[in-house]
């Protein structure tokens, strides 16, 4: 039994660990842009699928594979700041509609090039890590998403805080007005925000690739989890949403575990709605906005 | 004087044409239409909410609520379909009833994400429920729609066009109710939610008691839509109700224009007819979501009103023209 629970917990921080890179990236461009970004999720399945055709077709290293799909889709990123999220600055619920455009265009892209049957990526590293205790081990694959995690996070967070960039980020998402008044360029920090927040889906899919299947509508689950945590968390707050993380994979990864997957989906979404109910604006937010 | 004949001209060429047209068209074309109909008062009672200014994603899943309320209601307990159909649309008002408790507390972007909560928890339990629901299977051979025989001649309602002609009539009778609700004093009430929310309260109107009665009201209507759905196809599933579905109805109300009463029904007619008819027939079977997906990114650049603005962007260009002939 204590196995179980441990093995649990460890199947636990590597589901906070990417579920945690994306929700981050989410809350980065809804605090910066304030727009919510509806494919998100499409942005984690490129990450996957450029990790399909980089490694697997191309035969590069995996780890070079998951470079340039972390800066692919920081691109994509950024095509779509300029192209859709700049544009409609000004219309309160445009960025969400036209973000549900382009996932269904996203979709149905990687339909069209790589099919609709799952992609299989064989891991680079099959063996496991024994944790001491017997029976309790993890994937040295899930070991790469924590530790890439927990470096990115931590990465992210000192820019944030120490670089002027960081700093101009952080204004925009206080009071944007505030901040072009100030002379920060909105069009520079919601590119950079963008950027980042793409990047980081990319890398959790990316990295993933090898542990999910891949497929093009992979990014659907993501997507509700997503919302699930930044809700949760507090819309608008970083460190909300990694803490609600945390918190949202354990729930899920025991009652999966306990029960079942579906009951655990129900479980996720009821506690979403439980915290819109009593506390709207979540574990650490602090300020209503959209 | 000319105008009511004009209108009355109109009305009955409308008339002759939807009678007319399930005739002209292939089997396969026949089928669409019919949900085609089914999907108009799916938009419609979606516009009705949207009126107070709130945007739901639960509005599919209270469609399948209907739909799998009457199908229960007719096969399990027996009760004449007709009859069911209406209890699957009155279920679906009082769940939306019981929903409006927790969802009303929420505004904007939240009630989007909330509602969007609870309509996937209701989803799930179909799912992971096998009684009575049937699980990720769902029902199956649900009760038609019993035949009607009149003298000699017997309407068998399995048949595409017949079922058509009866969805027709149905939706008629929805679209009307739901026009009158909205020219009422109670329509106007929902507009003044959606604009002035404060004032309104101000002046004595029951915030939340109003858009419950939007809720409830758009719920029944959608309940209905569900109900027709479950009795032409006789199988139901609960893919048939997730998000994906959603997305569809959000992009003909988005694309056709929420802000008359004909634009989310211009939307489903013109992006059906693009999707089932142009598209499937040029062999685009597989891009048909990279197309919808597009004319939604690029109604919300070019034409956020919508569809339906179209026609008042023209008028003023002819306007602007008659006057600069006059002068």
């Amino acid at each position: 039994m204590l196995e179980l629970l441990l093995q649990t917990g460890v199947n636990a921080v590597y589901a906070a660990s990417y579920m945690a890179l994306i929700a981050v990236g989410l809350v980065l461009i809804f605090g910066v842009m304030g727009v919510i970004n509806f494919a998100h999720g499409e942005l984690y399945m490129l990450g996957a699928y450029a990790v399909f055709y980089f490694y697997v077709e191309q035969s590069l290293n995996f780890f070079l594979a998951v470079a340039i799909g972390m800066v692919f889709v920081g691109v994509v990123g950024l095509l779509m700041e300029r192209a859709l999220f700049r544009p409609l600055r000004d219309n309160p619920l445009g960025g969400l509609i036209a973000s549900i455009g382009l996932l269904l265009c996203l979709q149905s892209a990687i339909t069209l090039g790589f099919g609709v049957r799952s992609k299989n990526v064989n891991p680079p590293v099959q063996q496991a890590l024994q944790l001491g205790i017997d029976g309790v081990s993890v994937p040295v694959q899930r070991l790469y998403v924590v530790i890439a995690a927990v470096l990115l996070l931590v990465a992210l967070w000192l820019f944030l805080k120490r670089s002027r960039f960081g700093w101009a980020l952080r204004a925009t998402a206080q009071d944007a007005e505030a901040a072009a008044l100030q002379g920060i360029s909105l069009n520079q920090t919601s590119r950079i925000a963008m950027f980042i927040g793409a990047a980081l889906a990319g890398v959790a899919g990316a990295l993933t690739a090898p542990i999910v299947p891949t497929e093009p509508l992979m990014g659907h689950s993501v997507i509700v989890t997503a919302f699930i945590i930044i809700i949760v968390g507090g819309i608008g707050s970083l460190e909300g949403a990694v803490v609600a993380a945390v918190l949202y994979a354990f729930v899920h990864t025991f009652v999966t575990t306990f029960f079942d997957g579906t009951i655990a989906d129900i479980t996720g979404l009821l506690l979403m709605l439980l915290v819109l109910v009593i506390k709207p604006t979540g574990l650490f937010g602090t300020k209503e906005r959209a | 004087m000319a105008n009511k004949a004009l209108l009355a001209f109109l009305i009955a060429a409308g008339a002759a044409f939807l009678i007319v047209l399930p005739h002209q068209l292939s089997f396969s074309q026949q089928e669409v239409l019919v949900f085609l109909v089914i999907n108009v008062l799916v938009v419609a009672s979606y516009r009705l909410l949207t009126l107070t200014g709130e945007w739901s994603l639960a509005h599919i899943v209270i469609v399948g609520v209907g739909a799998y309320a009457s199908a229960l209601f007719s096969k399990e307990l027996g009760i004449w379909v007709p009859v069911s159909m209406l209890l699957g649309a009155a279920a679906a008002g009082l769940v939306a009833f019981v929903l409006s408790f927790p969802l009303f507390r929420m505004k904007g972007f939240y009630f989007l994400i909330g509602s969007f909560a609870a309509g996937e928890v209701i989803r799930l339990c179909w799912k992971k429920f096998r009684y009575p629901f049937g699980g990720p299977k769902g029902l199956k051979s649900i009760p038609g729609f019993p035949d009607i025989t009149v003298g000699e001649t017997t309407i068998a309602f399995w048949n595409a066009v017949s079922y058509y002609y009866l969805a027709l009539i149905v939706v008629a009778i929805g679209l009307f109710f739901l026009y009158r609700i909205e020219k009422s004093r109670l329509g106007l009430t929902f507009h003044a939610l959606h604009w002035q929310d404060k004032l309104a309260e101000s002046v004595g109107v029951n915030a939340w008691r109003t858009r419950m009665t939007a809720f409830v009201s758009a719920a029944f209507f959608a309940g209905l839509a569900g109900a027709l759905q479950a009795h032409y196809l006789t199988t139901i599933n609960p893919t048939m109700f997730d998000v994906e579905s959603m997305v569809y109805v959000l992009i003909w109300v988005i694309v056709g224009g929420t802000a008359t009463f004909y634009g989310p029904i211009l939307g489903v007619v013109i992006l059906t007819v693009i999707n089932e008819i142009v598209l499937r027939q040029l062999g685009f079977d597989q891009a048909r979501p990279l197309f919808l997906g597009a004319i939604l990114v690029l109604s919300i650049l070019f034409l956020p009103q919508g569809l339906e603005s179209l026609a008042g962007k023209v008028k003023g260009l002819w306007r602007r023209d008659a006057e600069a002939g006059k002068a």
